[in-house]
């Protein structure tokens, strides 16, 4: 019999997150993020958190929430911009940031839940991003190496999702959110419908429960635009 | 001298049937939209997509597909959606053909910098790292000067790099260029534009051949 990890909301969800640890957040911009556990951490107001996420949120949402609260200490991203309080802090050395390139990011990710602890890549060579670390030849190329990255708790955002932890996203809201569900200890997902187990067709399923130990349907869902982009139809 | 739309329309020139290819943000994004009708092309972008078409109609928005820069899009038939892992796989596995990108300066060894000014806000590099270090075929998209003047193709670049020796090929308002051998070798001028402007224009080191055609971009 399926494994049940279904959890009463976010509460439930963000149960046992302290202050001082390392969180993962998925998402692309605002895309795919978890607005209702992004919500209850700012309930719960931990501090000193370091949080592994692609992007910083907005300054009035995302993780633009928790950074208006100076709970964060530490961010781990590729992309920090369109942010001005994240700028603030950043600058007045409150905040401490670590810019990573966006694929070894996701590739420490997927590392991280895969017991990889690390690996070599091309990108970054002969770059400050390279500094310190191991450089390597291979096939007469340089390439540097990185670590994975792990994290107590992976909070992550898909469509559907059953009792059992399997995950559906949609379109580009996948992004992160599969491998930081793979690297947390524990993985956390909110789903905007929860369906009954034998609901999802195995064939399709796009991240097994396995890396998933909580699992709430999340309410009352913003989903942002950053950049609204359209054709008028007269135009077009 | 061309605009931002000449540029794209010049690059989209290079582009091949059965190509996969990855534009940057910026006038890399406006080649989508000097691509033949009926090429076989399809557009990656590395938040999650293969097969990005234009942007959707006014009320057919969806906060759930965007591209790398955050912009509302759509999907063309025989797209496919995918996680941040196999998109870069995707990137650094050489499975994409063509990456555009722009960039703030380019030197004669192909070094390239785009991410970061020392002394102002750093934003982060994105993709950028992971499709210069990989893509075999990267083509820069610019304007040949800064707002102040000053030539963006250099003996060597003074800001920080983004990633060494990977631009092959320049387009500019100016011209179309080559880096191979440690310098700039000018292919083709823009129209009206002459080899002797496109001279005073570059700092790097720039091999000017006996016969410079200007670009057919109609």
């Amino acid at each position: 019999m399926a494994i049940s990890k279904t959890v009463e909301g976010p509460q439930a969800g963000c149960a046992g997150v302290q202050s001082g640890m390392t969180l993962m957040l998925g998402g692309f911009g605002l895309c795919g993020i978890p607005e209702c556990s992004i919500a209850e951490l700012v309930k719960l107001g931990t501090k000193d958190l370091t949080c592994i996420s692609n992007n910083a949120g907005v300054d009035d949402f995302g993780l633009g929430l928790l950074l208006q609260k100076r709970q964060i200490r530490k961010m781990i991203s590729s992309y920090v911009g369109e942010n001005d309080e994240f700028e603030r802090q950043m600058l007045s050395g409150e905040l401490e940031v670590d810019l990573i390139p966006q694929g070894s990011l996701a590739e420490r990710c997927r590392a991280g839940g895969s017991g990889i602890p690390a690996f070599f890549t091309p990108a970054g060579y002969g770059t400050e991003v390279a500094e310190g670390k191991e450089v390597r030849e291979f096939d007469g190329k340089p390439h540097i190496l990185e670590s994975a990255l792990t994290a107590d708790f992976a909070f992550v955002k898909a469509w559907k999702g059953d009792s059992a932890g399997n995950l559906v996203f949609k379109a580009t809201a996948r992004n992160f959110n599969p491998m930081m569900a793979m690297a947390g200890k524990i993985t956390v997902a909110e789903v905007e419908e929860l369906v009954p187990l034998g609901a999802l067709d195995p064939n399709e399923i796009h991240l097994p429960g396995i890396f998933v130990q909580r699992i709430f349907q999340g309410a009352h869902y913003d989903k942002r635009i950053e950049q609204r982009t359209v054709q008028t139809r007269e135009t077009a | 001298m061309l605009d931002k739309n000449g540029i794209a329309k010049r690059i989209a020139q290079e582009v091949r049937n059965g190509w996969y290819v990855n534009l940057g943000i910026g006038i890399p994004t406006l080649v989508a939209n000097f691509i033949p009708e009926g090429m076989e092309v399809e557009f990656q972008s590395e938040n999650g997509i293969l097969g990005m078409g234009p942007f959707p109609m006014d009320g057919d928005e969806d906060a759930d597909l965007i591209n790398a820069g955050k912009q509302t899009i759509t999907a063309m038939p025989g797209a496919v959606y995918f996680d941040s892992a196999t998109s870069f796989a995707m990137i650094r596995g050489r499975h994409v053909q063509l990456t555009v990108l722009g960039a703030m300066e380019v030197a004669q060894n192909g070094d390239i910098a785009n991410w970061k000014i020392p002394g102002k806000m750093v934003k982060g590099m994105g993709g950028a790292m992971d499709l210069v270090a990989s893509a075999e075929n990267i083509i820069v998209a610019m304007m040949h000067t800064n707002r102040a003047g000053a030539s963006k193709l250099l003996p060597s670049c003074s800001l920080p790099l983004t990633g060494v020796g990977c631009v092959k090929r320049v387009v500019t308002n100016l011209a179309v260029m080559d880096i191979k051998d440690g310098a700039f070798h000018l292919v083709e001028r823009a129209p009206g534009v002459t080899v002797q402007d496109i001279a005073a224009a570059t700092a790097g080191k720039l091999v000017i051949p006996e016969n410079v055609p200007e670009m057919n971009i109609d």
